[in-house]
C-alpha cells in the first residue's frame, strides 16, 4: 500500500502542517515516510510544493516520479493545475477555491475551475469560507486536509490523533479549532 | 530507539551532535542552513557547550573549524556550494595542514538552482584537494556519515567533505539514532610542524597527501557506503550511481532485482579497481550522479576513448544540466516512463516576490525616484531577498554575481568613469563580505554610493543573525567614510521626501558614501509578535 501526494500552494500557506498531520497519522501506522520541501527563494510568495510518500515497504525516491501521484492537495485553485504532470491517471485533484493573487494579471478563475473540473476525480470547496463558518479562521488548510482524507484512505480518527498530538502545546483552544475545521472539511 | 523525522540537513547535525562534536561553523545558504540552526535548536548543544553561532561567512567559518580541530575537538563548518568558493582558500590548505580533532567540511550543492546563482558541484573541489568525499544517498546515511567522517578524518589527520544535494538536504525521512559518543578532550597537536605551511614544510605536506591517496581509495573499497555488485544477469550494460542517483535507480525498478550490474558510490575517490572491472565485463556503463559529470568525466578519460560506450550527462543520455528525477533515470535505463497531463496555459508563473511591507520595497522606490534623471544601468546589487528588487514592479537593480560584489562592481565602474555608481547591498552580506570591498574605496575615495539595506537579519534564508548586527554606521565610520555622508532613514511611505533628499544629497557627493535604510524584516518581525503573543 502506498500514497504519494503532491501539496501544493504559495509559500506561507500552511501545507507543510497538512504534510506533518497526514506523515504523523502514517507513523502511527508503522509506515515508511519520505517527504521532500521547499526552501530558500521561492517561499517568499513563490509556488510552493511539497512531495509527501507513505508506504508500508520501503520508499526509495524522495521526489515522486511524474504521473504517478494519487493526489494533488492544493490549498489554492491555480496552484492545484502547476503540477497535473505528477498525477496519475485515476488520482485526485482536492483544491481550494479562494485565490492567492499576488501576480500582476491573476487568470480568469471560471477558466481555472473549469481546469479542475475537467479531472474526473475532483473536489472543489471553499475552504477559507467554510474555516470561518466554524470559527477556524486560520485553519483553512486544515479544511482541505478533512475534504481530502476520505481519498486517502485514512480514518478521520487517525487524523484526529494526529492533530492532537501536533498541535496539543499550543492549547486546547487551538486543537478544538482545528478539529472542527477537519470535520468540516469531512462534510464539505 | 524511536526514528526521528528529520531534514537531511537535520540528519547530518544530529549525526554529528551523537558523535561528539564540539563546534558548528558556517555562515546560511539554502540548502545547507538548517544543519546549523537544527543544532542551535537542540537541547544537546545547550547541555554540551557546542559551539553553533554563525560566522561572517564561510571563510571564517573553516578557519574557526580548523582552530578547533587544531585544539584537538571535532568540527563542522557548513555552507552551501558556492559559499565553498568564499571558502577555498582555508579549505585547500587545510587538505595540506591536515586534522588534528575530526574536522567535516559540509557543503549543500543546488542542482537546478532552486536558490543559487550557478549549480557547480563540490565533488570536483574534493577531488581538488585530493581528499575524502562522503555523499549521502538517504537521511539515514547523513546521520552515519558524522560518525563515520569524523573516524576517517581522525585515522588519516584529515579534513573530510560531506557532500548534499538540495533533495536531500530538504527532504524528511526516519533516522535511527546510535548512542551518544562524548566530545573530545583539548588536546594540541602532537607534530608542532603540522600546521605550519612554510613552502618547506608545505612540500611535505603535499607529498604526504599524495600518498595517502591509495589508502583513501581502500577506504572507498571498503566504505560500508559503497556496494559493488558485479555478477548480474545483464552485462549489456553497467550501472554506476552515485550519492542521491541511488534512490531514483531503485524507484526506477520498483523493489525489483536489478539485472545489470551495479556500483553504488557514496564515498570518494573512486574505487579504480572495481571500475575497471566493470568495464571489462560490460558492453556498455550508464553513469546516474546528482550534479554535474564528475563521474562519467573521469571514466571517459582519455585512456576509454574508443572502448565501450559511456552514458550519462556527457552523450545526451541524461540532460547536461539540472538535477536528476525519478522519470530521468527511468528514460535513461529504457525503462518505461510515466506522465500526467499537461499543465493548462491558463496557468500563469508565480514568481518569488518582496514580501508585502518589505522594508526594501520602500527603499528601492525611493531610490528609483532620486535615479530618475540619470539613465538606467547604475545599480549594482547583490545576494539577498533584495536581488527580488530587479523584477518588475521596481527594476531598480542592474547586477547580482557573488556576495559582495555590489561595492566592488561600483568601484571598478566608479574607476571607468561611470557616475553615478550605486551599490546596493544588505546587512548581513555587507557583514559577510562588503566590508572589504568597502575599505578598496576608502582607500582610493572611489566616487560610489553605497546603499546598505539594513533588515536586521539575513533575510532570504528565514532570519538568521549576522556578526555585524547593530555596528554598521561604526564599522563605516570606522573604516574612514566621513561621519555626515554615513546617512541613516526608516523606509516607509510616510518618510518619502526625507528619503528622496537623502539619496539625491549623496549621489551629489564626490567620493564615498553609506546610506543605510533600516527597518525590520517583515518575517522576523512576525515570527517575533507570534513568540510575545501565544496563539
Amino acid at each position: 500500500m502506498k500514497k504519494d501526494i503532491i501539496l501544493a500552494g504559495v509559500g506561507g500557506q500552511g501545507i507543510l502542517t497538512i504534510a506533518t498531520i497526514i506523515g504523523t497519522a502514517a507513523l502511527n501506522r508503522g509506515w515508511h515516510l519520505k517527504q521532500a520541501e521547499v526552501h530558500g527563494m521561492s517561499q517568499r510568495g513563490g509556488d510552493v510544493q511539497s512531495h509527501l510518500r507513505l508506504s508500508d515497504k520501503a520508499i526509495w525516491s524522495d521526489l515522486i516520479p511524474y504521473g504517478k501521484a494519487d493526489m494533488i492537495l492544493s490549498v489554492e485553485p491555480m496552484e492545484a493545475l502547476r503540477y497535473l504532470p505528477y498525477l496519475s491517471a485515476g488520482g485526485w485533484i482536492i483544491a481550494n477555491k479562494t485565490p492567492y493573487k499576488n501576480v500582476a494579471v491573476y487568470p480568469d478563475l471560471v477558466g481555472i475551475y473549469a481546469a479542475i473540473k475537467k479531472h474526473p476525480n475532483h473536489v472543489l470547496i471553499d475552504a477559507d469560507t467554510i474555516a470561518k463558518e466554524v470559527k477556524a479562521n486560520r485553519a483553512m488548510n486544515i479544511v482541505m486536509l478533512g475534504a481530502a482524507i476520505g481519498h486517502l484512505g485514512f480514518s478521520a480518527a487517525e487524523i484526529e490523533t494526529a492533530i492532537q498530538t501536533i498541535f496539543a502545546r499550543k492549547g486546547e483552544t487551538i486543537v478544538e479549532a482545528n478539529l472542527r475545521a477537519l470535520k468540516a472539511g469531512i462534510e464539505a | 530507539m524511536e526514528k526521528m523525522m528529520l531534514l537531511g540537513d537535520e540528519a547530518l547535525a544530529q549525526g554529528a551532535l551523537d558523535a561528539g562534536i564540539s563546534g558548528f561553523y558556517g555562515y546560511p545558504g539554502t540548502p545547507s542552513t538548517e544543519i546549523i540552526e537544527y543544532a542551535q535548536r537542540s537541547r544537546q548543544t545547550s547541555e554540551g557547550k557546542i559551539h553553533c553561532k554563525w560566522s561572517s561567512n564561510e571563510k571564517t567559518a573553516v578557519e574557526a573549524a580548523i582552530g578547533m580541530s587544531y585544539s584537538g575537538k571535532r568540527a563542522m563548518a557548513t555552507m552551501k556550494h558556492v559559499g565553498l568558493n568564499v571558502a577555498a582558500d582555508p579549505f585547500m590548505n587545510s587538505a595540506f595542514t591536515g586534522a588534528n580533532g575530526g574536522l567535516l567540511i559540509a557543503v549543500a550543492d543546488d542542482p537546478s538552482m532552486h536558490s543559487s546563482q550557478n549549480e557547480q558541484d563540490s565533488r570536483y573541489y574534493g577531488k581538488f584537494a585530493m581528499i575524502p568525499v562522503l555523499e549521502p544517498s538517504n537521511q539515514q546515511e547523513c546521520y552515519d556519515m558524522a560518525f563515520h567522517g569524523f573516524e576517517l578524518s581522525e585515522k588519516y589527520h584529515v579534513p573530510v567533505m560531506i557532500r548534499l544535494t538540495t533533495r536531500l538536504s530538504h527532504s524528511r525521512s526516519g533516522v535511527k539514532r546510535r548512542d551518544p559518543l562524548s566530545q573530545n578532550s583539548l588536546k594540541k597537536p602532537d607534530d608542532q610542524f603540522q600546521f605550519m605551511l612554510l613552502p618547506a614544510f608545505a612540500r611535505k605536506k603535499y607529498k604526504h597527501l599524495i600518498e595517502l591517496q591509495q589508502d583513501f581509495e581502500q577506504e572507498s573499497v571498503q566504505s560500508p557506503f559503497n556496494s559493488f555488485i558485479l555478477e548480474a544477469p545483464d552485462y549489456s550494460m553497467g550501472i554506476v550511481c552515485t550519492g542521491l542517483a541511488y534512490n531514483y535507480l531503485r524507484e526506477a525498478y520498483q523493489n525489483q532485482e536489478i539485472p545489470h550490474p551495479l556500483i553504488k558510490i557514496c564515498q570518494y575517490p573512486l574505487p579504480t579497481k572495481a571500475l575497471r572491472a566493470m568495464q571489462e565485463v560490460c558492453d556498455s556503463i550508464l553513469v546516474l550522479e546528482e550534479g554535474m559529470p564528475v563521474v562519467e568525466d573521469i571514466l571517459k578519460g582519455i585512456a576509454f576513448k574508443g572502448c565501450k560506450p559511456i552514458k550519462g550527462r556527457l552523450d545526451g543520455t541524461l540532460p547536461r544540466d539540472g538535477e536528476l528525477n525519478p522519470n530521468k533515470v527511468s528514460q535513461a535505463l529504457g525503462l518505461p516512463d510515466t506522465l500526467g497531463s499537461e499543465v493548462p496555459p491558463i496557468v500563469c508563473p508565480r514568481p518569488p516576490a518582496l514580501c508585502v511591507g518589505c522594508p526594501h520595497s520602500d527603499s528601492y522606490l525611493a531610490l528609483n525616484e532620486a535615479l530618475k534623471d540619470f539613465e538606467k544601468g547604475h545599480v549594482f546589487s547583490d545576494i539577498g531577498c533584495y536581488t527580488l528588487g530587479f523584477l518588475p514592479p521596481y527594476n531598480a537593480i542592474n547586477s547580482c554575481v557573488d556576495m559582495g560584489a555590489s561595492i566592488t562592481m561600483a568601484k571598478g565602474a566608479a574607476d571607468a568613469g561611470l557616475y553615478p555608481s550605486v551599490a546596493v547591498i544588505g546587512d548581513s552580506t555587507f557583514a559577510h563580505s562588503g566590508i572589504t570591498g568597502l575599505m578598496d574605496c576608502i582607500y582610493e575615495n572611489a566616487n560610489v554610493l553605497i546603499v546598505i539595506l539594513d533588515n536586521s537579519t539575513t533575510g532570504m534564508t528565514g532570519g538568521q543573525e549576522y556578526t555585524a548586527f547593530g555596528k554598521l554606521e561604526e564599522i563605516c565610520a570606522g573604516m574612514g567614510v566621513p561621519k555626515e555622508h554615513i546617512r541613516v532613514f526608516v523606509p516607509l511611505k510616510k518618510n518619502w521626501d526625507e528619503m528622496v533628499r537623502v539619496y539625491k544629497e549623496e549621489l551629489a557627493y564626490k567620493g564615498v558614501s553609506v546610506v543605510i535604510p533600516r527597518r525590520e524584516c517583515v518575517q522576523t518581525l512576525k515570527k517575533k509578535n507570534k513568540l510575545e503573543t501565544p496563539e
